[in-house]
């Protein structure tokens, strides 16, 4: 019986990694094609879907992609030979570019600057915004206010973190996106707008983990810097803080991953634009968006060029989380 | 002698709670000696030990009856705390009568930072002074061989019995007139407990100590008076030897003897 669990558990723990990296093998699987066709230049290009005119001057052609080479009038013989698996791989990719472009000498561009800068900053945005606030709630509800106003406002908290996001993207949409444009002026859809109501959908999310990890500091802890003269301000800020920091820092982890991810409450008021925001309250567009706004009608290399940005908002929330473990939280 | 602090006939209520915890409880602490506070579980012992700083304040609602009058710096005349009302005055009462509980509570900070904690809440800035009051104090505590050379390490990674010398360094570093022990050694091994009895001692020559505690012979071997409390009362309270030789009451012989509590 014993065994069994064991076993249970074990197969339940490595299950965790078999997906981990099932899905990074499929969505690298999916993305290669477009990686090959536009290498490390999608972070840097800032056009999306834009027709190019394309130079064959001998130096780049050997840069390009052998599927443009193939269908270049200046096929050479030494590519032939490498050609014939090329095909093999990417058939549906020929069949695709074929329909897309009819000339030979023009391609479509595809460039990720654009959805990575929106959703670097509306989740930098949300976390400015909804950081202090959601501390601020986490003390109150756990060292400033009285129990018979800790317990309700905390269940509302916990009630609010569980909303879906769809709805606060409607509510940014209707009403807060109008609201913010009185306030600021610009757009009711913009990189602020999306950052905010970001922020807002984070803040009972944070502040619920981290108002648990901030109960956990025994009080005996807190009576003894009390004793020492401390006041409740100092206490918060000398013993509870540092204790509970671990926990606190998880909880900011966790809503930036749930903010950098987020795709319902940004799609409704980032706009969804393929341009830089100039101004805070311009619109521009994330890669969650992006992705769930073009899945629809996307092929081919479309389709593809869709997985290498779900690639880089994975291997970015990655990338992230993994930072922000090793810089907050070594020696633990 | 002097009584550093006189308790008279307190009564104390938990917020809520329909009876009283500490029923016309008198006791003095008398200047540098030891008094230890004995009775069976729930009795009150820790009730009482913590309206001696307050400390009962943090949370709203407890009621106090009768008095706790603390003697004044300059020993002329007492006052009693009980009538503090100003937080800051009550922060100064804490900074006078320090507390030791009765789990190890190491600040999560270094050990240097622990023992300087409270002069830099009393305004102490400068360095040397700092360093100064951390090195008497860990060495009061007998801790200063064990920690000098760890000085700038997390407090958290000293054993059980060093993170309780810990407190108490951190606690005479404010050089309080009273220290009020709850239990200082029950989560502790019986050589921690040995160190911190002698330390318990020593201390005496400089501070008063009033000391809660379930070993009988600790309260023996350590105080100069014991109380004796069973269900919120002052059942007796004496010279150590008296309570242990020939107590005057009953009850107090039976807890003694062990036949209860
Ligand atoms: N926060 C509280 N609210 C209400 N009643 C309390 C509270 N704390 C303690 N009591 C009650 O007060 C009485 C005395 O408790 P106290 O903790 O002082 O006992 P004690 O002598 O220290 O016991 P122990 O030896 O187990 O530590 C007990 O009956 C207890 O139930
Ligand atoms: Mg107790």
């Amino acid at each position: 019986m014993e065994l069994l669990f064991k076993k249970i558990a074990q197969l339940s723990a490595s299950l965790v990694f078999v997906i981990l990296a099932a899905t990074t093998v499929v969505l690298y699987l999916s993305a290669k094609p477009a990686i090959q066709e536009f290498g490390a230049g999608f972070f840097f290009e800032s056009r999306w879907a834009v027709e190019e005119k394309v130079e064959l001057s001998p130096a780049e052609l050997s840069e390009l992609e052998l599927l443009e080479a193939d269908k270049s009038t200046f096929i050479s013989d030494d590519f032939i030979e490498d050609e014939d698996d090329f095909i093999m791989d990417d058939e549906d990719f020929i069949t695709d570019d074929d329909m897309e472009s009819d000339s030979n000498e023009s391609r479509i561009v595809y460039g990720a600057l654009v959805p990575i800068v929106g959703t670097i900053f509306s989740t930098l945005i949300a976390m400015l915004f909804s950081l202090p606030i959601a501390m601020g709630i986490a003390v109150f509800l756990s060292e400033i206010a009285p129990s018979a106003l800790a317990k309700p406002v905390g269940v509302a908290i916990e009630l609010l973190a569980s909303i879906p996001s769809i709805i606060y993207g409607m509510w940014g949409l209707f009403y807060f996106g109008p609201f913010i444009a009185d306030l600021f002026g610009g757009n009711t859809v913009s990189l602020l707008v999306a950052g905010l109501v970001l922020g807002i959908m984070v803040i009972p999310f944070m502040a619920a983990l981290s108002r648990d990890a901030i109960t956990t500091v025994p009080d005996m802890l807190k009576e003894s810097a009390y004793a020492m003269g401390a006041t409740k301000l100092e206490v918060i800020k000398d013993v509870v803080f540092p204790y509970a920091k671990s926990g606190i820092i998880g909880s900011i982890i966790l809503s930036f991953g749930r903010a950098l991810g987020e795709t319902m409450a940004v799609a409704f008021v980032i706009g969804g634009v393929y341009q830089f925001a100039g101004k805070i309250t311009d619109p521009t567009n994330s890669i969650p968006v992006v992705l769930a706004n073009s899945f629809a009608e996307s092929s081919g290399l479309s389709l593809s060029v869709l997985f290498y940005l779900a690639l880089i908002l994975f291997v970015l929330s990655f990338a992230v989380i993994a930072i922000a473990k090793l810089y907050f939280l070594r020696g633990k | 002698m002097k009584n550093m602090m006189e308790v008279k006939d307190l009564t104390f209520t938990y917020s809520g709670a329909s009876e009283p915890s500490l029923k016309s409880i008198s006791l003095p602490v008398e200047k540098n000696k030891v008094t230890a506070l004995i009775g069976p579980s729930g009795c009150g012992k820790s009730t009482l030990l913590r309206g001696m700083n307050r400390i009962h304040d943090l949370y709203p609602g407890h009621r106090y009856e009768g008095a706790i009058n603390l003697l004044n710096p300059d020993e002329k005349g007492y006052t009693n705390i009980l009538d503090i009302k100003k937080e800051a005055e009550l922060i100064r009462l804490r900074q006078r009568v320090g507390m030791i509980f009765q789990k190890p509570t190491p600040f999560p900070m270094t050990i240097f930072e622990n023992i300087a904690y409270g002069l830099r809440l009393s305004g102490v800035k400068k360095r040397a002074d700092l360093q100064e009051v951390v090195e008497r104090s860990l060495r009061d505590a007998a801790l200063w061989e064990e920690a000098k050379d760890r000085l700038d390490h997390d407090a958290r990674g000293l054993s059980g019995g060093q993170q309780q010398r810990l407190c108490i360094a951190r606690a005479i570093a404010l050089k309080p007139e009273v220290i009020l022990f709850d239990e200082p050694t029950s989560a502790l091994d019986p050589i921690s407990t040995l160190a911190i009895e002698e330390m318990i001692s020593v201390l005496r020559e400089q501070y008063s100590i009033c000391i809660v505690t379930h070993n009988m012979q600790q309260a023996a071997r350590i105080s100069d008076y014991t109380g004796f409390m069973y269900l919120g009362e002052m059942i007796e309270y004496d010279q150590t030897d008296t309570i242990f030789m020939k107590p005057s009451q009953k009850q107090t012989e039976d807890y003694i003897s062990g036949r209860f509590g």
